[in-house]
């Protein structure tokens, strides 16, 4: 099944009641998938074909308010055209769930897959979490909602599939059935939504003696998010056999050395741990699963014997380097005994980073920790940048 | 009893119950509060009102404290009939699938001039293309009010604002008031009206078919701003009476693209009247009050002749 399949699927399962979206490559197959199911009566959902992405998430906003369980994707440019509307839910404690094809920010145009989209966003207050294949898109999304929708969670998730990756390629997949489903997600009932039996202000105006409490508790709220995010994993999987971490690590059995990538592309970067451990190198990998809220406790924990992470990064902070990286430093910075990090930036713009180049990124590094040691400043590198 | 008779009577008819509870925080004098205070009655309790940001969402939702005694919800500037339409839809079809009483709850947007036919004209557009069953409000203070009144594309021609200042080389506003109600006209939904807080019988009649009449309905409301347009706050209600009968801001309804005149005036009153009041027009010379007057002039005559009136 294709990648966006499988997250229609997820969404026909999950039973939604409003779904709100507009066309976008290559998020488009997904909102295909579901018109195709609310054509033919297989998902009972009002379907809102609307102008824009902004739109979109408004609608989604709107719906949620109003108590109903609600779907939108989109990618690239639509999630900056959404990015005003996205503080809504989060702060307004929305449990919104959207799908996002990650996909790069013109100028120049491109379609294809890198997570500027995604990095622009990150300080919103969205759960985002990452699929590497398309099972796991299919199990992520299902979680999505079981996660927003509680009560004690409530904050908007979003779960990024690589564009192109993940949305158009076809893979063979597991499919729980529509009882197995509802025994794990529950009927959704917001607290508080818009009644006329119940009147409610949302959405009021904070002056200055209010609006820093009102952050303060949304701050709190949302690292609060983490446990209840793990529950669901862990009873997903009881019931599965499909289990989800935080931070997933990979052969990194006394591993020195260790490459920390997100996405679809760390299938490929395990190829290129697989070959490095056959020469004998000591190297694993970790990968982000959760993005946000950053999950500072496994992190630190996966990376406590490493003496060497390199990052990857598929965006660049321009004058920055690369986000994940810096925000990786930062999660270090704290600690005694930390390892050195060396960042490198590829996979812009749907660019294939194929096994050598994470084995080049690995050994690379090892010459740039020598500058470092002897205080020598180091650039980010850009892979694969033809001169 | 007449007619006449009839009239005087029916302010009695008209609920004491406030759904847009007093005290909030509005300017003396505000045409807007007062229309929002008529729309609210004409609506009763079984509605949910999607507030664009401007002037009545801040004087109305000071945490902690509101004025609003029925579901209401604030979040963006302009994607008031975006979020109706989610709401809409919500309750659709959560009553399809049996997941809550259908209870026939009417959805409202609440938006200023600027929320409406500026930044918020694409989400509404949409919206009523889509054909959602709600209904909006334009309340048309002409001018971004809430942000110190400057220039929209609804301010009229000649106005004064602290965009569309007057210089040496500039008599105000130079774009003729932008024609909202008639765009709305031409996404052929089932109601579009105008109406003024100065004829509050006729504007909860328009509320009240336009929640009923079932589909997108469109009421443009002018909503007299004394801080805006520089006049005293006694004079809101002539000021409304003035736009209506000079012809400024004539009341009409199109149902089903049918025009029909709410009040006709064969003989307007000089627009200078209307204007003389309001310190935003002062700096205008006669020629410029004469283009205004022969513009007002046509554009009624156009009217007249849409509602068939000869």
């Amino acid at each position: 099944m294709e990648g966006s399949f499988a997250v229609a699927e997820a969404v026909r399962l999950a039973n939604a009641d409003v779904i709100a979206a507009y066309p976008i490559t290559p998020q488009t197959h997904i909102v295909e998938r579901l018109s195709e199911m609310v054509a033919d009566g297989d998902l009972d959902a009002e379907f809102i074909c609307v102008e824009s992405e902004h739109t979109a998430m408004s609608a989604c906003v709107g719906a949620s308010a109003a108590g109903a369980r609600v779907f939108t994707c989109t990618a690239g440019q639509g999630l900056e055209l959404m990015h005003e509307v996205l503080y809504i839910p989060s702060s307004m404690r929305l449990p919104v769930v959207a799908v996002i094809a990650n996909r790069a920010l013109s100028a120049p145009l491109s379609v294809w897959c890198d997570h500027s989209d995604m990095m622009a966003i990150r300080d919103i207050g969205w759960i985002q979490m990452l699929a590497e294949n398309n099972q796991q898109a299919f199990d992520l999304t299902l979680c999505a909602y079981r996660i927003a929708e509680d009560n004690e969670v409530l904050f908007p998730t979003m779960v990024h599939i690589d564009g192109f990756y993940l949305s158009h390629v076809i893979e063979d997949m597991t499919l729980p059935d529509d009882e197995e489903v509802a025994g794990f997600i529950p009927e959704y009932k917001h607290p508080f939504a818009l009644d006329p039996d119940k009147p409610v202000s949302m959405g009021c105006y904070g002056p200055p003696f209010i609006y820093p409490e009102t952050k303060k508790a949304q701050e709190v709220a949302f690292e609060n998010t983490i446990p209840k995010i793990l529950e669901t994993w862990r009873e997903f999987g009881d019931l599965f056999g499909r289990h989800y971490a935080l931070v997933e690590k990979y052969r990194m059995e006394h591993a020195k050395i260790a490459l920390l990538t997100m996405g679809s592309c760390s299938e490929t970067a395990m190829l290129a741990i697989d070959e490095m451990r056959a020469e004998g190198e000591e190297v694993g990998l970790i990968r982000l699963r959760l993005w946000r809220p950053f999950p500072f406790s496994e992190f630190r924990e996966a990376v406590k014997d490493v003496e060497l992470l390199v990052v990857l990064d598929r965006c660049v902070s321009f004058g920055m380097g690369g986000p994940v990286c810096s925000e990786v430093k930062s999660a270090l910075y704290d600690l005694r005994k930390k390892p050195n990090v060396v960042g490198f930036i590829g996979g812009l713009g749907g660019r294939d980073i194929p096994i050598e180049e994470f084995k080049y990124m690995i050994q690379s590094a090892l010459g740039k920790v020598k500058a470092i040691e002897r205080g020598e400043e180091i650039e980010t590198e850009m892979i694969g940048i033809r001169e | 009893m007449g007619k006449e008779e009839a009239e005087l009577f029916a302010p009695r008819l008209v609920t004491t119950e406030e759904n847009f509870a007093p005290g909030h925080r509005a300017c003396i004098g505000c045409g807007e509060a007062l229309a929002v205070r008529h729309v609210c009655k004409a609506m009763g309790k079984n509605v949910i009102i999607v507030n664009a940001t401007g002037c009545i969402e801040i004087i109305s939702s000071l945490l902690p404290q509101t004025s609003w005694c029925v579901p209401w919800i604030h979040t963006l500037f302009e994607n008031v009939a975006a979020v109706v339409s989610g709401i809409e839809s919500a309750y659709k079809a959560r009553a399809r699938k049996g997941k809550i009483h259908d209870k026939d709850v009417k959805f409202v947007g609440f938006a200023g001039d600027g929320g409406t036919s500026d930044i918020g004209i694409q989400a509404l557009s949409g919206a009523m293309e889509r054909g959602h069953n709600f209904l909006y409000c334009c309340f048309d203070n002409e001018a971004y009010m809430n942000t110190g009144i400057q220039r929209s594309s609804s301010t009229p021609y000649g106005a004064w604002t602290t965009t569309a200042p007057v210089g040496k080389k500039s008599i105000g506003q130079t774009t003729w008031k932008k024609n909202m109600p008639e765009i709305a006209v031409a996404h052929a939904i089932p109601y579009v009206a105008t109406a003024c807080p100065s004829y509050p019988f006729d504007l909860m009649d328009k509320v009240r078919k336009g929640v009923e009449m079932g589909g997108p309905a469109y009421v443009h409301i002018l909503s007299p701003c004394p801080t805006g347009w520089r006049y005293p706050p006694n004079l809101t209600i002539e000021m409304g009476r003035l736009a209506v009968e000079t012809g400024v801001f004539p009341l009409y309804e199109v149902i089903n693209g049918e025009y029909r005149l709410s009040f006709d005036f064969p003989n307007l009153k000089p627009v200078r009247e209307y204007m003389k009041a309001q310190r935003r027009f002062r700096h205008l010379t006669d020629d410029i009050v004469e283009k205004i007057q022969a513009r007002v002039e046509k554009e009624y005559l156009r009217l007249r002749e849409k509602a068939g009136v000869e």
